[in-house]
C-alpha cells in the first residue's frame, strides 16, 4: 500500500524550483485578503470577506480561527487545506498543555504549523497545503506577536503583514503608514488595520471582518455596526484631510 | 477492612489497605448534591500514601470549563493523569465546535473514555461531575471506575458516603436555597468527621451555578 504513495510530487526543477510550492502560493496569491498589525497592546487582524453570497448562513464561514485561548489564526488560501491545519494547531495546543502545563507561545505553535506545512513539502504523495496563515496570540510574558507562515513552510515574526490577493498593495500602504505612534493605542492600531484593509477592498461591513485580540481577554469580533462606525470615522478623516490639502 | 498492620516474621511489617488497595477501597471522600439552581459539591483535602499524610490542602477537582466541575477520587495518580486528559480534550472540543458542551455530554464523554480504558489500562477513579446549563439548569453525574454512570440529586464517594447518604436521604429534598444547601453540607462533612475513624480535618466545597464554579465556606455548626 505505501509502495503506491512513495513517489513525490515534489521535487526540484532543473533551475531549483520547487514548482508544487510555488502554485500553492500562487493559490495563495489568488485568494481573499488578509491583513494583520501588531500593536503595543493589542493584535489586530483583518479579513476580506465574500459578499455576493445571498442564500449562504455568514455565521458559518469563518476565516478567522481561535486555537487556545490566547492564540488565534487567520489563513488565506484554501479554506478547506485551513481546516486540516487549524486542527492539527489546535490539538497539539492541548496536547502541549496536558504535558508541559503550560500555554503554548506564539511561535511554538507557529513553528509547529509551519513544520507541518514543510512536510508536505517532502512526503510522498501528497501535496503542499495552500495557504498562508497569520498567527497572532500574546506570550506568557505579556509580548504581542503577529507571525506568517507560507505553503514552503517558512515562518517569521512581523510588526505587520497582509497575505492574499494585492497583499503587495496592502504591505506597501503598512510600510508607509505603520509607526510605534499610530500603533500606540487599541483604536489607532485597529483603524491602521482596517484602512490597509480598504485600500484593496470595497468599503462596509458587508465586506470585511476585524478580529481584535487583548491580553488576557477572549478574541473580539468586531460587530457590523463596529466596523461601519470605523469606517465612517475613516471616510471622514479622508476627506477631511483632502479638504486641508485644497 | 481498615487501618491495621499486620505484623509479620518478616523484617518489615506490612501495611494494609489503609490507603486502599488501587483506589479501589477508596479513601477519598466526595459529596455532592443539587439544590434549586446550583450544585454543591465537596472533596476533602488529605493526600495519604500509607500511614502517612503526603498533603492535606489537595484539590480534587478540576475545572471542566466555566460551568462544569470533576471531582475525582481514588488513585491519586489516575486522578490527576484522567482529570486533566478529560478536561484538555472538553477544551479541544470547546476550541474546535466553538460552543461549550453540555453537562450531559461531557458526562456521557468522560464515561466513554472510563470504559474505553476499563479494558486495557484502567483508571481507578470515582467520579462526580457537576454542571450548570442555562437550559437544563444544575446537575450531577456519579461515575464509578468501572465506568458506570448515574445522573443523581445527592451522590457520594469513598467511606464517609455509607454515612452521608442517609444524611442526604433524611435531610435532602427537592428546591433547597444556597443557605439551605451549605447547611445540609456542613451537616454532612460535620457526619464524617464524628463517626469516620480516618477522616480528613479539611474539606474544600465547590458551587455552581449560572454566574459559574467558584469555592464557598459551608457554616461551621
Amino acid at each position: 500500500m505505501s509502495a503506491r504513495y512513495d513517489r513525490a510530487i515534489t521535487v526540484f526543477s532543473p533551475d531549483g524550483h520547487l514548482f508544487q510550492v510555488e502554485y500553492a502560493m500562487e493559490a495563495v496569491r489568488k485568494a481573499y485578503t488578509a491583513v494583520g498589525v501588531r500593536g503595543k497592546d493589542v493584535i489586530v487582524l483583518g479579513v476580506e470577506k465574500k459578499s455576493t453570497v445571498k442564500l449562504q448562513d455568514p455565521r458559518t464561514v469563518r476565516k478567522i480561527h481561535m486555537l487556545d485561548d490566547h492564540i488565534c489564526v487567520a489563513f488565506a488560501g484554501l479554506t478547506a487545506d485551513a481546516r486540516v491545519l487549524v486542527n492539527r494547531a489546535r490539538v497539539e495546543c492541548q496536547s502541549f498543555k496536558l504535558n508541559l502545563e503550560d500555554p503554548v507561545t506564539v511561535d511554538y505553535i507557529t513553528r509547529y504549523i509551519a513544520e507541518i506545512q514543510q512536510k508536505y513539502t517532502q512526503s510522498g504523495g501528497v501535496r503542499p497545503f495552500g495557504i498562508s496563515t497569520l498567527v497572532i496570540g500574546f506570550d506568557p510574558d505579556g509580548t504581542p506577536q503577529l507571525y506568517q507562515t507560507d505553503p514552503a513552510g517558512t515562518f517569521s515574526a512581523w510588526k505587520a503583514q497582509a497575505t492574499g490577493r494585492n497583499a503587495k498593495t496592502v504591505r506597501e500602504f503598512l510600510e508607509k503608514n505603520y509607526s510605534e505612534e499610530e500603533t500606540a493605542d487599541d483604536e489607532k492600531t485597529i483603524k491602521l488595520a482596517m484602512k490597509a484593509l480598504l485600500e484593496v477592498v470595497e468599503s462596509g461591513s458587508k465586506n470585511i471582518e476585524i478580529a481584535v485580540m487583548r491580553r488576557n481577554e477572549p478574541l473580539e469580533i468586531l460587530s457590523d455596526e463596529r466596523v461601519d462606525e470605523f469606517v465612517k470615522q475613516i471616510e471622514a478623516e479622508r476627506e477631511a484631510a483632502e479638504a486641508s490639502n485644497q | 477492612l481498615v487501618a491495621f498492620v499486620l505484623v509479620t516474621n518478616q523484617s518489615s511489617p506490612q501495611f494494609c489497605c489503609i490507603a486502599g488497595d488501587a483506589g479501589r477501597v477508596a479513601m477519598d471522600n466526595l459529596i455532592g448534591f443539587v439544590g434549586k439552581d446550583y450544585v454543591l459539591i465537596a472533596s476533602d483535602t488529605t493526600t495519604r500514601h500509607s500511614i502517612v499524610v503526603v498533603k492535606d490542602d489537595e484539590d480534587k477537582t478540576i475545572q471542566l470549563d466555566s460551568h462544569k466541575l470533576l471531582a475525582l477520587s481514588g488513585e491519586q495518580g489516575d486522578r490527576v493523569q484522567f482529570g486533566e486528559f478529560i478536561a484538555k480534550n472538553i477544551a479541544l472540543n470547546t476550541l474546535r465546535s466553538g460552543i461549550q458542551m453540555s453537562t450531559h455530554a461531557a458526562a456521557n464523554f468522560t464515561r466513554g473514555e472510563l470504559a474505553h480504558f476499563l479494558r486495557q489500562s484502567p483508571y481507578f477513579v470515582n467520579i462526580l461531575l457537576a454542571g450548570y446549563d442555562n437550559d437544563v439548569g444544575p446537575s450531577l453525574y456519579f461515575m464509578d471506575y468501572l465506568s458506570s454512570m448515574h445522573k443523581m440529586d445527592k451522590a457520594g464517594h469513598g467511606y464517609g458516603s455509607y454515612f452521608i447518604l442517609s444524611t442526604l436521604d433524611r435531610l435532602w429534598k427537592p428546591g433547597m436555597s444556597l443557605d439551605e444547601g451549605l447547611k445540609l453540607m456542613g451537616a454532612c462533612i460535620q457526619e464524617i468527621k464524628t463517626r469516620l475513624v480516618i477522616n480528613s480535618p479539611r474539606y474544600l466545597v465547590k458551587v455552581i451555578d449560572k454566574d459559574g464554579v467558584r469555592i464557598i465556606t459551608p457554616p461551621k455548626n
